[in-house]
């Protein structure tokens, strides 16, 4: 297996297509009226003793009708696009005719949740049937507040029938009570040519990330969750089953590197353009970012699977409570699990799709032998049995401690 | 005047009238009191109660919500964790001011005295590059800048820079970056100090045979004070709470005060930490600042004026 790409993946695209984290760098803008709204949030916070009730009782899907609308809230460039036009969801709507109003307003799990929060406390709509967030504290927060509606599981039979075992009944959402995945990725090292020079040879392990021969010219995440979980996988501690004091012993281990001048920087969505620009040699990546980069100007960039392992991270699809048409939402959810459907998303998005059973659907599609065969967008067992689990914060206090453990070294 | 006396219905129409403009001072000021109030002091008093709340203990992610609890730990907590980064903001604030101080007095003097009938045009060029977002000008500088960009590439190969040498992700790309961005908010309060000087002042000091450099120090400066005191307040106040430019030209030890108030707020969404993070440096700026309005004195300046 070559974990690196064929050229021939890179078909013809005309245009770059940015990235679905792409405009996080541009977050500076932003953020003061987000600090505006967190705090707004945090003021909030005391009205909502009641919150959750609804879905301690259950959810009446008997009772529950089509109404033929559907407000789908996702992140920018994750859906299949044809001359402004997105086919999968055209095709949804003939079929069922429900109306999608589609829009890519998710630029930031965080942002986008300090948005939904406010509502979800006053137990009002939020204004979206589908929203699609990440595994991690935002998702398990929803979860633990019943800030979701319970998914029917009964009326998503492609779903059960086509999903891939490994989204199937996650750590994070056992039993897929909330949640189906939208699409996954992976988080491993991308790297340049000069990374390659200085080392001797083409990196092949998260150690390559401590190595003194790139000494300033390394890039680390700024999310904790991504800096903290390589930091385990290097110590060989499966992230997924770790406990406080490997997080302390990972925390040492990533202070020793920033005190012995390896990284250039922790760097958020911004890490890809510090890659480009050959500032840093070799950067923790997640695996769409390297693709685009390739086939925008930039064909000498790589991206690999550690030897040690890939942190395995899940977007997922859920209905916020208060959502206006649940049922139209459960209708879009299984849909999206129909391989034919899959298989047209999957060929444009490039990150790793729920629905293996697209696989030869993509690679009769103009061009998409490439795709179909490449194991980043369907990992075959060997690359799976290197992806590893993120931990799953089991409430605030722990991720008090997740966060005050990791968070010192990034603002050191 | 003594019209309205002549009844007594004017009597107390002059009553009235004197009573509304013994108002009348409340009422100017009134929205300035109120801006003061709704986006001062309400939010800083907001931010003072939340810091000495702490989180309801709770099971899992349950929002379980604050508590008021006087617990001033977090200020502790804030402290050991930032004490660091509060003194290298307040640091790289004080030499950005100095900065464009240095860059900024002369620009502001040439187009006050030099300037001609084109004053106008140069504090419009002055200005245009801000018309773009500085978070797109700091992107930019950090593409220019980069290791393969054109500068760092260009001067190494003509080995006027040692290989390997980078100026992204060190203290001075980032005091660079806010100093940059800041000399506007420097030259403008010195440009309008500057032009205010009556030149018949000037005009005076020289015929009392002062040199050039004695009407400087002894004339020009003194009264331009006004506008250094608020180009620093300008400057230094937001340089101090800046956390974009690190973010876009920073490296791992440059990390500024306002980057670890950001990431409390936004990403750890551990608001009393947060907010005790905020209310220090708040509380430290306005005791530097009353400190130095004090040495450079109000009464000093209104004599200037």
């Amino acid at each position: 297996m070559d974990p690196t790409i064929d050229p021939a993946f890179l078909r013809g695209v005309t245009q770059r297509r940015l990235s679905r984290r792409d405009l996080i760098r541009y977050a500076g803008v932003g953020a003061g009226a987000l600090s505006l709204s967190s705090i707004l949030a945090a003021c909030g916070v005391k009205s909502s003793g009641a919150a959750g009730s609804q879905s301690a009782a259950g959810f009446d899907w008997a009772s529950q009708s089509l109404h033929h609308q559907l407000n789908f809230a996702n992140w920018p460039y994750y859906i299949d696009v044809n001359h402004g036009t997105h086919p999968t969801l055209d095709t949804f709507t003939q079929k069922t005719g429900i109306q999608v109003n589609y829009k890519p307003v998710i630029n930031d799990n965080q942002a986008f949740y300090a948005k939904l929060k406010p509502s979800l406390e006053q137990g009002k709509p939020t204004g979206w049937d589908i929203v699609v967030i990440t595994n991690g504290a935002q998702l398990s927060e929803l979860i633990d507040n019943g800030w979701l509606i319970p998914l029917d599981l009964s009326q998503l039979p492609n779903f059960t029938a086509n999903a891939s075992p490994t989204i199937k009944d996650p750590t994070y959402d056992p039993g897929n009570k909330y949640t189906v995945v939208w699409q996954s990725g992976l988080t491993g090292i991308g790297f340049s040519p000069k990374a390659t020079a200085a080392l001797g040879r083409e990196p092949n392990s998260l150690n390559d990330l401590f190595d003194p021969a790139v000494a300033g010219h390394v890039g680390m995440m700024s999310d904790n969750t991504e800096l903290g979980s390589i930091g385990l996988l290097k110590l060989g501690i499966e992230p997924s089953t770790s406990t406080p004091d490997d997080w302390t012993q990972a925390a040492a281990v990533l202070q020793k590197q920033k005190d012995d001048g390896i990284p250039r920087g922790y760097f958020d969505q911004g890490y890809i353009n510090q890659l480009e620009n050959g500032n840093t040699w070799i950067t923790q990546a997640w695996s769409g970012d390297i693709f685009i980069a390739q086939q925008s100007g930039y064909p000498e960039l790589k991206f690999i699977v550690p030897n040690e392992g890939v942190m395995f991270w899940h977007d997922n699809m859920m209905i916020p409570v208060g959502a206006a048409n649940p049922l139209d939402a459960l209708t879009y959810m299984n849909y999206a699990y129909d391989p034919h459907v899959a298989a047209l998303m999957a060929n444009y998005i490039w990150y790793i799709t729920p629905v293996p059973a697209a696989k030869p659907i993509v690679a009769a599609l103009p061009g998409g032998k490439a795709v179909a065969s490449s194991p980043l967008v369907f990992p075959d067992q060997a690359m799976l049995d290197k992806t590893h689990q993120y931990y799953v914060y089991k409430g605030t206090s722990d991720l008090d401690q997740w966060n005050n453990t990791f968070d010192p070294i990034i603002t050191g | 005047m003594e019209q309205h006396l002549r009844s007594d219905h004017h009597g107390l129409k002059q009553k009235k009238a004197r009573g509304r403009k013994r108002l009348a001072p409340y009422g100017l000021t009134a929205p300035g009191v109120l801006w003061l109030a709704i986006f001062f002091l309400i939010p800083m008093g907001a931010m003072l109660v939340l810091s000495l709340e702490t989180r309801i203990p709770t099971a899992g992610f349950k929002n379980s919500g604050y508590q008021f609890t006087w617990h001033i730990g977090e200020y502790n907590t804030a402290w050991a964790q930032a004490h660091v980064q509060f003194v290298r903001s307040l640091w790289y604030g004080a030499i950005v001011t100095i900065v464009t101080l240095a860059a900024g007095y002369p620009a502001a003097y040439w187009i006050a005295f030099k300037g001609g009938h084109h004053k106008t045009t140069y504090l419009f060029l002055m200005l245009l590059p801000f018309f773009v977002s500085f978070v797109i000008r700091s992107l930019a500088w950090q593409f220019i800048l980069s290791d393969d960009g054109i500068v760092i590439s260009n001067l190494e190969r003509w080995h006027l820079l040692p290989q390997g040498f980078h100026i992204l992700s060190t203290s001075i790309a980032v005091i660079a970056g806010i100093a940059y961005n800041s000399l506007p908010f420097m030259v403008l309060p010195l440009y309008v100090s500057l032009e205010k000087i009556d030149r018949n002042v000037v005009e005076a000091a020289r015929d009392l045979y002062a040199t050039p450099r004695q009407v400087f120090r002894k004339v020009i400066l003194p009264l331009s004070i006004p506008g250094i005191f608020a180009g620093f307040l300008l400057t230094f106040i937001p340089a101090v709470g800046d956390y974009v430019n690190n973010d876009i030209l920073g490296g791992p030890n440059t990390t500024m005060i306002g980057n670890v108030i950001q990431r409390a707020f936004l990403n750890d969404q551990n608001y009393p930490l947060a907010s005790s993070l905020s209310f220090i440096l708040m509380v430290g700026l306005l005791i530097g600042i009353l400190i130095y309005a004090r040495v450079l004195g109000t009464r000093q300046i209104e004599e200037y004026i």
